[in-house]
């Protein structure tokens, strides 16, 4: 006890030496003064503090586990007995969104909501779906084939453009663009694809990380075509057979387009993922050269998982210009792109709930958090840090971790014979639904 | 003045710009390089530690410049200061953000990384501000320097050179020193290293105190000479320099240092000679097309697949 509150101390101290420069001092050397800000530093040691205490005793608990997995790795296989509490609300919650009852009334709630609630929340919830369908579409290349690309924010900009130029230059409307735009956000992503396809790992991240800000600038500097910094506005909500709805209609109008065309991606990235390109995806993440001597075409494979998951992001993208009515490159950062990246990392790479979970945990809380004003985004750039140190596989961890080869004990659902590899493989595929 | 020495004069012009801005990238680069041969990790949270190595110095150089201090004792204050307080920063975002992820899945401790650059950014916006703030001209001009004046700028000229021996101490540090060898032989293999007695942990700290150490010494640099910081900075500087490192091949040393040489020199030919909107366009074309010919970047070595 008094060795913790000493580890306290020194975290405090330590943390206060380390923030004394730009959190107590304020300097301004051109009207020489010098501002000290004493209260600052006590709110930073007093928190630190407490702060150190709650970190290590969690940091312990997590590490503990982890080691009892690993000691007790072939008498007790079966991971129930090592989760702690959290684990056993997640897994909880994992089953319950299998129940179909449970399905049914999250159905009738999507549909109910926008009546319910204010035009605000509303499109506070098209964003939220918007995120959702675009973590599925990253969730093809970076979780099921293992394709980590920090530049998907680009097809997500190629397809708000294509919206917005399309009606801008030759007035065509929501519904035409909608397949214009996933399908040239899908060449893009071939067009990426080809020449990144002999790169792996960090590099291809560098790469595709640059093709995005590459697209970007372009965007920001050719004004005469694209319009530059200043963007495109007036791009007008999909209407409905003419009828005119006012702002609130389309807002309403524009949220069941974005829940269907959610529900569709859910569905299809589910089959998907089951099919054979689904598990030539999954051989290709866990081995690229195993997966090329069973003869699957890694150069398809991979072509086909970059262009299916920037389709998705073209549409988001004219879902976007249709919300916003406004698209200017500053919308589609790299930040865009590592939001995207750390709902899909955050909600357990491979893992479809998780994606949903994670995007729930990422946008609704910074929209909910505005009484915090400015401290906002500190807070949740720290609950990044504070997430990933907790729960480094993510919310839902996929179940590809299985494919580990921990023999298990008779009765643990595998009959005589069938080896725990095969047991694991059909267990994923009923797992990541 | 005639004017094929006017197109020279331009052309030494942008080579030395070229070159200044390569060695910041350099600096900046090694921190990535030694960061990524050591644990695998890109450290987004590196320009953010150049970010706030430079507020440490703004604020230094401030006090200093207040109670009147000779400019050659406020820049070497200034440069030690930042240069303790940004490896403190380093030591500090490894032991938070990625220590606890040592064993974790490869992704985690890049999110938690971005989450960490996030966090500083913020913190940085907070305690200080948001705005651009002007940085104090820190560099000397010394007499001798001048003469050159029409086609070196001095300052430039200092940058290139105390960050080339800067460059030249962290090879002879890695390649003569025992921590460097012990940063070696855990890049080469973790396990093993720690199973020769080797204290892991420790290396890693040292390793990223190290990069931070030149990251600030870089920000100090170039605030001087550019003349204004805001919390903004390290973001871009810090793609370009993970650009950089990539590509002379990560992991490698020289390599970071020589990728960053070119990069600096392809961002300041292309803007003077074509279009200086598209500088950053350049840049990554540049990468992309070293990268498709030579994917393991200009000085990596392309490891044999295993089978």
């Amino acid at each position: 006890m008094i060795s913790e509150i000493r580890k306290s101390i020194i975290a405090a101290i330590w943390f206060s030496v380390l923030s004394f420069p730009l959190v107590a001092l304020k300097v301004d050397y051109l009207e020489k003064s010098i501002h000290l800000r004493w209260d600052n530093l006590a709110i930073i040691a007093v928190g630190t503090f407490f702060i150190s205490y709650v970190w290590r005793y969690f940091l312990q608990r997590v590490e503990k586990s982890r080691q009892e997995e690993v000691s007790g790795g072939i008498e007790k296989v079966s991971s129930a007995k090592t989760e702690t509490s959290a684990q056993k609300i997640l897994t909880r919650l994992v089953s319950l969104s299998h129940s179909k009852p449970l399905i049914a009334i999250l159905l009738v709630m999507i549909i109910a909501f926008p009546f319910a609630s204010s035009t605000y929340q509303t499109s506070i919830i098209i964003s939220t779906m918007m995120y959702i369908v675009l973590g599925l579409g990253l969730n093809i290349v970076v979780g099921m084939a293992g394709l980590l690309d920090l530049g998907y924010g680009a097809f997500y900009l190629i397809g708000a453009y294509t919206y917005a130029l399309l009606n801008f230059n030759y007035g065509i409307g929501f519904w035409m663009s909608l397949p214009i735009a996933g399908m040239l956000a899908a060449t893009f992503g071939v067009v990426l694809g080809i020449p990144v396809l002999r790169l792996r790992g960090d590099y291809l991240a560098i790469v595709t990380l640059g093709f995005h800000e590459i697209v970007r600038l372009v965007v920001e500097n050719w004004d005469e075509v694209l319009h530059g910094p200043s963007g495109i506005p007036n791009i007008p909500k999909p209407g409905l057979f003419g009828f005119e709805m006012g702002f609130n209609g389309s807002t309403t109008y524009l949220y069941y387009i974005t829940a269907v065309i959610m529900v569709i991606a859910i569905l299809v990235i589910r089959r998907l993922n089951i099919s054979r390109v689904g598990r030539a995806w999954m051989a290709l993440r866990e081995d690229e050269v195993a997966c090329q001597a069973m003869g699957i075409d890694t150069t398809k494979t991979k072509l086909t998982a970059f262009a299916l998951g920037a389709f998705w992001a073209g549409i988001v993208g004219v879902l976007f210009a249709a919300k916003s009515s406004f698209v200017n490159p500053a919308s589609f950062t790299f930040f865009e792109s590592a939001m995207i990246l750390s709902i899909v990392v955050l909600g357990g790479v491979g893992s479809i709930r998780g994606v949903i979970l994670a995007t729930l945990i990422l946008i609704l809380l910074p929209e909910y958090m505005r009484f915090l004003k400015e401290y906002r985004i500190l807070l949740f750039g720290a609950i990044m840090v504070i997430m990933m140190v907790f729960r480094p596989q993510g919310l839902i961890s996929d179940a590809h971790h299985e494919y580990e080869l921990t023999p298990r004990p008779a009765g643990d659902g595998i009959r005589p014979g069938m080896s725990p590899e095969f047991n694991s493989t059909t267990g994923s595929s009923s797992n990541n639904q | 003045m005639t004017e094929s020495n006017e197109i020279l004069t331009y052309f030494l012009e942008l080579f030395s710009s070229g070159l200044t801005r390569g060695s910041i990238y350099a600096l900046l680069a090694l921190g990535y390089t030694l960061v990524y041969g050591v644990i695998g990790l890109i450290n987004f949270a590196h320009g953010e530690v150049y970010m706030v190595g430079a507020f440490i110095g703004l604020i230094v150089a401030g006090i200093m410049s207040i109670m009147d201090f000779n400019i050659l004792a406020i820049l070497f204050v200034t440069l030690t200061f930042a240069m303790i307080y940004a490896a403190a920063y380093g030591f500090t975002i490894e032991k938070v953000a990625y220590k606890p992820l040592r064993k974790a899945p490869r992704l985690a401790p890049l999110i938690s990384a971005i989450g960490m650059s996030i966090f500083l950014r913020e913190y940085v916006i907070l305690a200080q501000t948001p705005d651009f703030v002007s940085f104090p001209a820190l560099i000397p001009k010394p007499e001798f320097l001048l003469a050159i004046k029409d086609y070196l700028e001095p300052t430039e000229l200092l940058i290139i050179v105390s960050s080339l021996t800067v460059m030249i101490l962290l090879l002879v540090l890695i390649k003569r020193t025992k921590v460097g060898k012990a940063m070696r032989s855990i890049s080469q293999d973790r396990e093993m290293a720690m199973l020769l007695g080797i204290n892991v942990n420790q290396t890693i700290s040292m390793t990223f105190m190290l990069g931070s150490l030149l990251a600030a010494f870089g920000a100090i640099l170039i605030a001087a000479h550019i003349g204004q910081i805001n919390y903004n900075i390290g973001f871009i500087v810090g793609i370009k320099s993970f650009t950089a490192a990539v590509l002379g091949g990560i992991g490698s040393i020289r390599g970071a240092a020589l990728g960053g040489l070119v990069l600096g020199l392809t961002e300041s030919f292309a803007t003077g000679y074509i279009s200086s909107d598209y500088e950053d366009v350049f840049a990554f074309s540049v990468l992309v097309l070293i990268l498709i010919f030579k994917p393991a970047g200009l000085l990596g070595k392309a490891t044999a697949e295993k089978v």
